[in-house]
């Protein structure tokens, strides 16, 4: 098939089946219908990645562009989709909504839709819309429940992302400003034009305009310290969403940081944006640390684990080289994978203890034997310890790192993982073995119905397995994509 | 570069449309009335779609006359329009807490658009562009986004953050006239209809806060912590 017809297959598949379910309006079909287009994305989207690779291929005159940048993160974000969407069926259907279950999944596939609508676009206006329209249908899945506590994260998300994103804009605009010296008044601001024009800006105006686009997209990445919106969004959502937001939304954003920093590297700046960066992301790992040891919520801990690795990804693009790019892009999936297994299991625990507090869980492993498995390995995954997919990538962002001339933050970056691996650790130990016997004996198995229970089992062995099979075997088709992104990004620029 | 070789009456216009727009924004900084907000929020865009006329006219770009008719529609009539009804609904019309008050908050603006000044002339320095009106469009600018902060910041009537995000939006618009005039007209038409969107999102999001937290104001939105 031809790139044209996988890119159609890709958009049009998900914004079928939300107009669909909006229209329908029955649960039990809308389920079904959403996970029909999650099935069809990313089985396009494995048919993508090989054919992207012989790209950049532009469709619709140069506004949608198909490279293998784009490829890699809508492999992630339709992996997370097609989860989700499984996982949702078992989830939604015993949250006991169903008046308003069709609206949902009419959110949701609308939401996969303008997720991925991002990596594909050329134009960088178009791609800062794209990014803000995900901003708008995610804010009504955040605010779904309609509790008090709902509301009030789907308004901070709201007002945060869109004064942070607007920052974007300008800095965007300040871009087109710097490039219409060279190219004329009217001309497209595509990502290949603005590389090819970098050398020519001028660098006070494009570092200016990279911070504004930097702080930005990051806002939406949930880099500290923007990250405030972040923590209230994922723990409000319904665990579908929340891991849609963190496995797939903010890697949309993250490919703008990565295709802006490849710009920047061709402006004559020397190593101060790159610093900025690599700065910015070790902060992101400092705060969540300090938000991990102490945390009492078991979503707002697997949020501040986003903002972590969000962080981890960004130093990987700030130490750059072909190995930092690889280390961050392996990170990217690793992360997507894992971080959805981690929000599915907070889910289950959810419903079976019905409280987030993490006082509250105690002996997980007596009350969901297989979920309560899965959820632990998946803990030990996430906080970076081998076999699993993380240990590699973050090791291989720490000997990019160490490469480089910011050698100091690799030290940071370490000091912090092992903080971050003993405090979430040190929380699971207090859900899966608590402190008193008799509390043990209280706990009741909790089953949910047989039904419900494959829905939300599938998906987390679709998650982990994948996970420890990219821990022990890195394949060299992965290698060799990297490098033509590295090339792609002009990533032999350190 | 557009902006360094205009007539000078055209420099003064520019300027003069520039500097006003800038103090509408001190009007809504230093007043506590919700209807003074809107109305100096309309009267804004207004300038702003003028100021497009005006480049349309200086600058030889013509498809600007329609940009500039669709920015006083939507920016001037829609928005305002939409937002009157949030507030009627909401049976507030006046800021109550505001964390700063409004003569404080003039002065900080004043330190603000000090800072957005030297910025813009350094970066205009740096482009050869000093002393023209570039400065004063990228002043203007960047000013406009830092009072729509620092209204986020210090207000807290929903109405109130809704108009601070516009004022930042207002503020891009007017630089972007400026100093790119030349950008895609599908890319201008785009972000206009994207704001109506997010002001329509903020309608339904208003409309659940009031019914489901009980507020209007985010000072009572203080349950998620840590």
């Amino acid at each position: 098939m031809s790139p044209g017809s996988l890119v159609a297959i890709i958009l049009l598949a998900p914004l079928a089946a939300a107009l669909a379910c909006e229209l329908i309006g029955a649960p039990r079909v809308s389920e079904y219908l959403n996970l029909l287009a999650s099935i069809a994305v990313f089985a396009a989207v494995l048919r993508l990645l090989p054919i992207a690779r012989g790209g950049p291929y532009t469709l619709l005159h140069g506004y949608i562009i198909v490279d293998p940048l784009g490829a890699w993160v809508q492999l992630s974000v339709a992996a997370v989709y097609l989860l989700a969407s499984l996982y949702a069926i078992g989830y939604m259907r015993s949250i006991d909504k169903p008046a308003r279950l069709h609206r949902f999944y009419a959110l949701f596939a609308g939401f996969a839709f303008t997720v991925l609508l991002g990596p594909l676009m050329n134009n960088i206006g178009v791609y800062w819309i794209a990014i803000e329209l995900t901003t708008l249908v995610s804010t009504f899945l955040v605010g779904f429940d309609k509790t008090r506590e709902a509301v009030e994260a789907a308004w901070k998300y709201i007002v945060v992302v869109s004064a942070g994103i607007s920052l974007a804009l300008l800095g965007i605009i300040l871009y087109y400003w710097a490039g219409s010296l060279h190219l004329g008044p009217t001309y497209n601001l595509t990502w290949a034009a603005l590389r090819a024009v970098a050398p020519q800006l001028n660098p006070t105006l494009s570092l200016v305009a990279f911070l504004l686009v930097f702080i930005g997209f990051g806002t939406k990445v949930g880099l500290a310290p923007m990250h405030t919106w972040l923590p209230d969004a994922h723990s409000e959502g319904p665990a579908p969403v929340s891991a849609m937001l963190s496995g797939a939304l903010l890697n949309t954003a993250m490919i703008g940081i990565a295709r802006f920093i490849g710009v920047i590297d061709n402006v004559h700046l020397g190593a101060l944006p790159r610093t900025v960066v690599i700065a910015i992301g070790a902060l992101s790992l400092a705060i969540a640390a300090l938000f991990i040891t102490r945390q009492t919520d078991v979503k707002r801990l697997m949020a501040y684990s986003s903002v972590e690795h969000m962080g981890v990804m960004t130093l990987g693009f700030g130490f750059g080289g072909p190995l930092g790019i690889a280390g961050a892009l392996y990170h990217m999936l690793n992360h997507s994978l894992n971080k959805s297994l981690m929000f599915f299991g907070s889910g289950d625990a959810m419903h079976a203890y019905r409280s987030k507090r993490i006082g509250r869980i105690h002996h997980v492993l007596t009350a969901m034997p297989v979920a309560g498995a899965l959820w632990i390995a998946g803990a030990v995954a996430i906080t970076g310890a081998p076999p699993f997919g993380l240990f590699l990538s973050e090791f291989t962002i720490l000997r990019a790192g160490l490469a480089g001339p910011n050698a100091w933050a690799v030290y940071v970056m370490l000091l912090l993982l092992v903080v971050i691996f003993v405090g979430f650790l040190n929380r699971f130990r207090a859900m899966y073995f608590g402190e008193s016997p008799q509390a043990a004996a209280a706990v009741t198995r909790w089953r949910a119905p047989r039904q419900e229970r494959f829905w939300c089992l599938l998906p987390m062995w679709l998650a982990l397995l994948p996970l420890l099979a990219l821990g022990v075997w890195w394949p060299s088709a992965f290698s060799h994509y990297f490098s033509l992104i590295a090339a792609q990004l002009g990533g032999g620029a350190r | 570069m557009f902006a360094a070789q205009l007539p000078p009456l055209a420099q003064s216009l520019f300027s003069l449309l520039a500097i006003t727009s800038l103090l509408l924004a001190f009007v809504m900084l230093g007043s506590r009335w919700l209807n003074a907000y809107l109305g100096a929020f309309a009267l804004q865009s207004w300038l702003i779609a003028l100021l497009s006329a005006a480049v349309a006219y200086y600058g030889g770009y013509p498809e600007l006359y329609g940009i500039a008719v669709l920015t006083a529609l939507f920016r001037g009539l829609v928005l305002p329009y939409l937002l009157l009804r949030i507030v009627r609904r909401l049976k507030v019309d006046r800021e109550l807490h505001e964390r700063l008050a409004p003569s404080s908050s003039l002065v900080v603006g004043g330190l603000l658009v000090l800072f957005a000044f030297v910025v813009a002339h350094h970066v205009s320095k740096a482009l050869g562009l000093a002393g023209t009106v570039a400065v004063l469009a990228l002043t203007a600018m960047l000013s406009m986004k830092l009072i729509g902060f620092l209204m986020l910041m210090v207000r807290s009537e929903v109405v109130s953050q809704i108009l601070g995000l516009l004022v930042i939006e207002n503020g891009i618009f007017l630089g972007s006239q400026i100093l790119v005039p030349g950008m895609p007209l599908l890319i201008e038409l785009v972000i206009l209809f994207d704001l109506l969107v997010v002001v329509a999102c903020f309608g339904v999001l208003v409309r659940y806060l009031t019914v489901h937290a009980g507020t209007s104001s985010t000072r009572e939105l203080r349950r998620l912590v840590g």
